[in-house]
């Protein structure tokens, strides 16, 4: 018994990894912000079911309007399984609920979360594929690298300097979706400057000893903190620097939007020219 | 009195010098020349380092260490108990709760209305712990009420910082109970300045009734004391005074008990003349402290409280072990 049912999990698994001329997905629910926008932009209608109450976000999704036509799930193993998908879209970093849906038998595929435009690319390709909307995926990538030549700016030697600066100081480095797109706008990154491999906090007084030319800042959040307080500190304005407002939600996930982001970062770094 | 005179003028070294030490403390490196020289000219990058970050951090560091210092020493007089204490009988984090609430409810952090509700915050937890402890308690009803009091303050502060739409306003607990100056500007030095002088005023003035009091409260009604007065000057005064600090930089505790602890052996068991000796000696133990946090990990925010306990703790547990055995 054991075996078949394992067989029957096999053949789900091998059925979604050759989409070509398989039947595509009929009930697919997205339970990760980033697979939610790209499976809003790609599947066809009716196709898509359910996708995670954080789309519906303002800060973190692009996609706001589309997600309101949605029910919204909470990435709870049980009601996801309670929905009867075919299909599961999760990120990498699932957890026990996708643990437990994999248990259950229920097909999921697992996107991990870009940190570059180029992963970009291939997450869309992936979730095009699980869909069964290959074709439209094509589509999709065809015009993001269109785009993407018409907005990134060659790297010389004599480029301005940028850092994102978050709350507590953090502050992005190359291997993040953020950091590629700043390179791609033509800033070589302050975190790189100073020698940070991974994203982390910056002392204020470090960052002003580096004089960005841009500092890249995000959408606040309602209420008050002290974590955020540093980002009003006297300090920042007597600084040459430029500051920048690029809403989160535009590189919080990588999507077509996401050149939105890369638009008005070449911009600025155009004007610093 | 010229014993004393050299002992401020110690003291008033110490702080010139640690407030130096401070100045040129920080992750932005530099040597102790270029740093002067930006502070001076306040030219280039360090040149903003050293006058909007360092110089705020330093004067407020100066200031909340007086604050402290001098609400402990008034406070001991007061309550003729050496454990009286603004951090461990509860006022410090009542005023972390008052401050919260104004933040939380929509008062700008640099507004005059934070330091004024951390205030009311901190004269609550002075009617608590007077209520529930009485005025001539004993060390223990003083520091079972102290325990008490900031327990429930300390909670509601999670409490409502939990329950804040910010997700970044949860992790501000530590910075509450705790206590920081890091990233402070002149802003929160102004912010302080007008109801922490008004407490320091209020302060500097008991002195003369609180010597007459330590003979025992008949003895100073005799001598014209009012102690209705005095007892409104010292709870007023302490609680603008750490209200105020606490509003800008958190709670922090042991320093109102550590540096009155300290000095009383050198101007003997007067309260007038402990009074300003302890206001420069909190001064230069917030400074000290605050150096030390940024020498052990010039990168993060390490917690003034962390520094504090660490040397206030054995002072604590030293005063209640005299107390108890009665030395």
């Amino acid at each position: 018994m054991v075996s078949l049912r394992a067989l029957t999990v096999l053949a789900l698994a091998a059925g979604l990894a050759v989409p070509a001329g398989a039947e595509p997905p009929k009930r697919v629910v997205s339970m990760n912000l980033c697979t939610d926008q790209l499976a809003m932009a790609l599947a066809a209608p009716g196709q898509l079911i359910s996708v995670s109450y954080i789309a519906r976000d303002p800060r973190a999704s692009a996609m706001v309007e589309e997600a309101l036509r949605y029910p919204v799930n909470r990435g709870r193993a049980e009601e996801v399984y309670l929905l009867h998908p075919d299909l599961v879209l999760a990120g990498s970093f699932g957890g026990p609920a996708v643990a437990m849906l994999h248990r259950l038998g229920v097909p999921v595929v697992e996107v991990a979360p870009p940190t570059s435009l180029d992963e970009a690319r291939k997450a869309i390709a992936q979730v095009g594929a699980a869909l069964g909307r290959s074709e439209e995926a094509a589509a999709m990538i065809a015009a993001f690298d269109r785009e993407l030549a018409e907005l990134s700016r060659p790297v010389g030697p004599d480029v301005p300097t940028a850092a994102t600066w978050g709350p507590n100081g953090y502050s992005v480095a190359g291997d993040t979706l953020a950091g590629d797109i700043m390179r791609r706008a033509g800033f070589s990154l302050v975190t790189d400057r100073l020698g940070m491999d991974t994203s982390g906090y910056v002392p204020l007084e470090v960052l002003v000893m580096a004089q960005p030319d841009l500092i890249v800042t995000g959408t606040p959040y309602p209420g008050n903190s002290r974590a955020e307080e540093v980002l009003d500190h006297p300090a920042l304005d007597r600084l040459d620097g430029r500051v920048l407002r690029v809403p989160d939600a535009l590189w919080t996930c990588a999507l077509p939007r996401s050149l939105e982001a890369l638009a008005m970062l070449s911009a600025e770094a155009e004007a610093l020219r | 009195m010229r014993r004393d005179a050299r002992l401020l003028v110690v003291l008033a070294a110490l702080v010139a010098a640690l407030a130096l030490a401070s100045l040129l403390t920080g992750p932005a490196g530099a040597g102790p020349r270029a740093g002067l020289q930006a502070l001076w000219t306040g030219e280039g990058p360090l040149g903003i380092v050293l006058r909007e970050i360092r110089a705020p951090r330093t004067v407020l560091a100066i200031m909340v260490g007086a604050s402290l210092g001098l609400s402990g020493a008034a406070l001991q007089g007061y309550l003729r108990n050496p454990l009286a204490e603004p951090g461990l009988i509860g006022i410090s984090a009542s005023a972390a709760l008052g401050a919260v609430i104004a933040i939380q409810a929509g008062v700008s952090a640099l507004a005059l209305g934070v330091p004024f509700a951390a205030l009311g915050g901190a004269l609550g937890g002075v009617a608590l712990i007077l209520g529930l402890a009485g005025r001539r308690a004993g060390g223990l009803g003083l520091i079972l009420g102290g325990i008490a009091v900031s327990a429930l303050a300390g909670a509601l502060t999670a409490l409502v910082l939990n329950l804040s739409p910010n997700p970044f306003a949860a992790y501000d607990i530590m910075f509450w109970t705790m206590g920081s100056l890091a990233d402070r500007s002149w802003g929160h030095v102004l912010t302080a300045a007008p109801l922490m002088l008004a407490g320091w005023l209020a302060l500097a003035r008991t002195g003369r009734d609180l010597d007459a009091l330590s003979l025992g409260e008949e003895a100073a009604a005799s001598m014209g004391v009012n102690l209705p007065r005095l007892r409104l000057a010292v709870v007023l005064g302490s609680a603008a005074a750490v209200g105020a600090a606490t509003a800008v930089v958190g709670a922090i505790g042991f320093v109102g008990l550590v540096v009155p602890h300290l000095l009383r052996g050198a101007v003997g068991a007067m309260p007038s003349r402990l009074l300003p000796a302890s206001g420069l000696g909190g001064a230069a133990l917030v400074l000290a402290a605050d150096v030390a946090v940024r020498m052990i990990l010039p990168e993060r925010d390490l917690k003034l409280g962390v520094m504090m306990a660490l040397v206030g703790a054995p002072v604590f547990l030293h005063l209640i072990w005299r107390t108890q055995a009665g030395r």
